[in-house]
């Protein structure tokens, strides 16, 4: 029983201890063939995006990309899911001192900075539809540019959710080997939605003002 | 009591690394930083699109090696099947690109 219970108490972590239990190492090998995987699936998106980008059929209203986007909002946007990705190595470096206070808090800022993305992407798509009437069904481009950044922010809805529960589940629980490695899944996911973003701000919106 | 202090050592020792690990995730934070503020002024400065899309290319392909490497780890020991993930996906991906830019909508 008490080596039970030392095993799973915080003062006597091992080093690395998302992957100190079997489970652990599973999460770990798991969750990065699950990004392989989503490599393929946000690269289905972008080529279409890219075959579609100048189609715009008989509709109405049509506006390019170059008079749509805004590079300000993009800019803010980039540096706020940026951070986010820098705050959640901090979470992730106190998780590895087993400074479970720490790591909480670090993470929710991550949540923060993610959700104030998502209102700007929100406040974004609600500016297109409503000044320029480019919506999901008004031409190819857009539901092609829809498809590829809504799919985007539902990732980072998603993983805001994620971490949120996390939070609220392990509160009181504090940090051991059983939850180390959800911890760290949920932080390698988070990096990997910033690691979308780049390509969506490079190819989407730098590319689309070029031309 | 001789297992506390080797644990010591090795804590110390651990924690010297982590701090070193720290100190090359911020300086690679403040390079994608650099590397996002030149792609936009790119943009922004109205340069030729041969010679602006390639750059912004490049720059974004560094900036997600930075995130792969230093922010996941990548660059840590026992990252050879993450490395085989990663790198089979960006090459199914490359080819799903090509295939949709090139043949299927043309």
């Amino acid at each position: 029983m008490s080596t039970h219970e030392d095993v799973l108490s915080s003062e006597n972590l091992p080093h690395e201890p998302e992957k100190a239990t079997l489970e652990g190492k599973n999460k770990f090998l798991g969750f990065w063939f699950f990004l392989g995987g989503e490599t393929v699936l946000f690269a289905s998106l972008f080529g279409t995006y890219l075959a579609l980008k100048n189609s715009f059929g008989a509709a109405e209203h049509t506006t390019p990309s170059q008079e749509l986007f805004g590079l300000e909002l993009v800019f803010i946007m980039t540096m706020l899911l940026l951070t986010s990705s820098l705050t959640s190595v901090y979470a992730m470096y106190h998780m590895k001192n087993h400074d479970f206070k720490k790591m909480m808090v670090w993470l929710g800022i991550t949540v923060l900075l993610g959700a104030a993305f998502l209102g700007l992407e929100i406040y974004e798509f609600y500016h297109y539809v409503h000044h320029y009437h480019h919506t999901f069904t008004s031409s190819a481009f857009g539901s092609a540019f829809y498809t590829l950044v809504g799919f985007h922010g539902a990732h980072v809805a998603f993983g805001l959710l994620w971490i949120i529960t996390l939070m609220i589940r392990n509160a009181r629980r504090g940090l051991n080997l059983y939850n180390a490695p959800k911890f760290y899944v949920a932080s390698l996911y988070w990096h990997f939605i910033d690691v979308v973003w780049v390509f969506i701000f490079t190819v989407v919106y730098l590319m689309g003002k070029v031309g | 009591m001789a297992k506390d202090t080797n644990s010591n050592h090795a804590d110390q020792y651990y924690k010297a690394k982590k701090k070193e690990e720290m100190k090359h995730q911020v300086i690679t934070f403040a390079l994608m930083i650099v590397f996002t503020i030149i792609a936009f002024g790119l943009v922004i400065g109205e340069f030729d699109k041969l010679f602006v899309f390639p750059v912004l290319l490049v720059l974004a392909a560094v900036q997600v090696g930075f995130q792969f490497y230093y922010f996941m780890h990548m660059s840590h020991k026992g990252h050879e099947f993450p490395a085989l993930m990663i790198y089979s996906g960006i090459f199914a991906a490359i080819l799903t690109i090509l295939a949709l830019t090139t043949i299927t909508w043309v």
